[in-house]
């Protein structure tokens, strides 16, 4: 992206003035050098999203922004209901809720080496990854409707895992005025077989050992020390998340012109938040946030059950739970008043910061957990949001590093088993049904996830807390 | 619905993705639309696996509509993406009909088999972001759009 484009406001911080049918300024959290990187649609998307009516303050995007469709990829907006704002599908994605939980095991290192090889067996024989994987939960009508309802709390009271799991997931594990009702016969024919399962792609599950704690104090409290194993689960809301991204994508782009909306791209396609078509969205996009958290639960319970067969001393409680693709109702100040906003995060994550009531209590006195994914060989990160996120992006952080090449470069420059054994060569173990899977997500295909973290630290949106390294990644 | 594999080939025409910095752009090309759109469907299948390791064994049938030719493109790539995730199927080849703006279309494959096929991604769902359908200076047409993977 072109500096001349920006203007400077602060280290890390720059601003794209209101032009043409802008209503809000843009404004991108990064360092100079992720700037250079970012492709010039990085640009174009935060201007569009500005243009969208009922936007407030600003079209945000996060250091790791890159090209979406729509919403680039790591873009915040907040929309007022009062003010005619919209919701939009492409602003949240078509993996609606993907996200990832952090367990603690209660482990060090030294008590996994001598099991890794086995552990790495059960994990991919225990948990389904991968395309055309079949997960071990199969729903009926009823019980769809309830996970739609219940999410994380439906998956607890069906015996995955416990009741102490709840307070360490966003919205407590179950997301609020979920409609399965708005969700199609297909979404849910597409999931009826997908409960537990990873998905592949950027999905995975790792074994990791914390490598660095940068915040003694905080750590304390997230309960990780350095050489502690933890367990790192990133998925999401899978086939019935994707389906209603696509079906309501196309309502929301036929049913524009209706609201008057002039949409300057059709992947922004959006519907007020008080029309028909967007509280279908709203109720529907509920139940696949429900879908995700109900997932990530499943999985979890089966990593316990390895984790007990294996190495039965392990505790395996859960540190935080995050979703990076959602729309959800928060309370901003804006010009002093507290508004009720509809918050769109796009391949971002939310990080409250210190004191916020939707923190469970025995986080509150530092805020919340932001869990960064990497890649295989890549390091992941723990943050804690700030008190200046609040005002600087709703309380929002990165979530990621992105692609630094394209999947047909990647296959071009690595075959799948020679990453396997160059990262077996670092004590990663790599499980994966798929070797054209593992070249395509090699580590080398994303950008510097370092880098991100680092500046999202700089901007005051999220600080570092740990670094991860993995010992045993299961790949979709 | 299942049906007996037909012996006759679909017009030639050729496919390529092109890239996005998140996903994958899939383009379909052919002298007709209804080559372009077979095309896209293969590259949408590329994506995914190897076509040639696909056997036409089963085939599908596939019904779409919509407003214009673009919107029909992604209908089309988005039945596909259905019909592989339900039906665990991959598909390797393709035959479409356009009527107006509606599409009637037959999809051959076989069920996956993870170790053979080796599916390195799978398709969330075809978008908006660089979709097309329309003719080159030499009457080819091309049909393509970016999909989430």
């Amino acid at each position: 992206m072109d500096l001349n484009l920006l203007k400077r406001r602060g280290r890390d911080e720059w601003h794209i003035s209101p032009r043409g049918k802008m209503r809000v300024p843009g404004v991108i959290y990064a360092t100079e050098d992720l700037i250079h990187g970012m492709d010039e649609k990085v640009y174009e998307q935060v201007t569009n999203v500005a243009t969208l009516p009922g936007i407030v303050k600003a079209s945000y995007a996060m250091p790791d922004a890159h090209w979406g469709y729509g919403f680039p990829i790591g873009g915040v907006a907040a929309f007022d209901p009062d003010l005619g704002g919209v919701v939009s599908a492409g602003g949240v994605g078509f993996d609606i809720s993907c996200g990832v939980r952090l367990l603690r095991t209660g482990l060090v290192v030294e008590d996994i080496q001598p099991v890794k090889e086995p552990l790495a067996e059960a994990l991919f024989h225990r948990i389904p990854a991968g395309v055309g994987s079949r997960g071990k939960v199969h729903l009926d009508r009823y019980e769809m409707h309830a996970m739609l309802a219940g999410g994380a709390k439906w998956a607890v009271g069906k015996g995955y895992g416990m009741h102490e799991d709840l307070e360490f997931i966003e919205e407590r594990g179950c997301m609020a005025d979920a409609k399965p009702e708005n969700v199609s016969d297909y979404a849910k024919k597409r999931q009826q077989d997908e409960m537990g399962t990873l998905g592949s792609g950027n999905h995975y599950l790792e074994v990791q050992r914390v490598a660095q704690v940068f915040d003694a104090e905080v750590g304390a409290v997230f309960g990780v020390r350095e050489g502690d194993v933890v367990v790192s689960i990133h998925c999401g809301s899978r086939g019935l998340g994707h389906q209603i991204g696509t079906e309501f994508l196309k309502s929301m782009v036929t049913t524009a012109a209706r609201h008057h909306i002039d949409l300057p791209d059709r992947e922004l396609a959006c519907a007020p938040i008080n029309s028909e078509v967007g509280q279908e969205y709203l109720g529907a996009m509920r139940a696949a946030i429900n879908c995700a958290l109900a997932n990530r639960q499943i999985i979890t319970h089966l990593v316990r059950e390895v984790f007990a067969d294996i190495l039965p001393e392990a505790t395996l409680s859960l540190l935080y739970d995050v979703s990076h693709n959602t729309c959800r109702v928060e309370e901003h100040v804006i010009d002093g008043v507290l508004t009720r906003l509809f918050v769109h995060r796009k391949g971002a994550t939310r990080a409250f910061g210190p004191r916020h009531p939707d923190l469970p209590p025995s986080l509150r006195t530092v805020g919340q957990p932001v869990l960064i994914g990497g890649t295989m060989g890549t390091a992941s990160y723990v943050l804690v949001g700030t008190e200046e996120s609040m005002a600087l992006a709703y309380g929002s952080a990165c979530h990621g590093a992105g692609r630094s090449m394209s999947r047909h470069q990647a296959l071009r420059q690595w075959h799948g088993r020679d990453v396997v054994k160059e990262l077996a060569t670092r004590g990663i173990l790599i499980r994966s049904p798929s070797m054209r899977g593992i070249a395509e997500e090699a580590p080398g295909a994303y950008k510097d996830v370092s880098e991100v973290v680092d500046a999202a630290g700089d901007a005051n949106l999220a600080r570092k807390v740990a670094r991860l390294e993995p010992l045993v990644c299961v790949k979709g | 619905m299942i049906m007996q594999t037909p012996s006759s080939e679909t017009a030639q025409g050729s496919w390529e993705h092109f890239p996005h910095e998140a996903d994958i752009g899939v383009r379909g090309m052919g002298m007709t639309k209804e080559t372009a759109f077979e095309q896209a469907g293969l590259a949408l299948t590329a994506v995914i696996t190897e076509p040639t390791s696909v056997a036409p064994a089963q085939a599908v049938s596939i019904t779409c509509e919509a407003p214009d030719d673009e919107l029909l493109l992604v209908d089309w790539l988005n039945a596909l993406i259905y019909e592989m995730a339900t039906r665990r199927m991959l598909f390797s080849r393709f035959s479409v009909r356009l009527n107006d703006h509606s599409l009637h279309a037959t999809a051959w494959g076989e069920r996956i088999e993870i170790i053979r096929h080796q599916p390195a991604v799978e398709a969330k769902g075809a978008t908006y972001t660089e979709l097309s359908v329309k003719q080159d200076e030499q009457g080819r047409w091309i049909a393509q759009c970016v999909v989430d993977v």
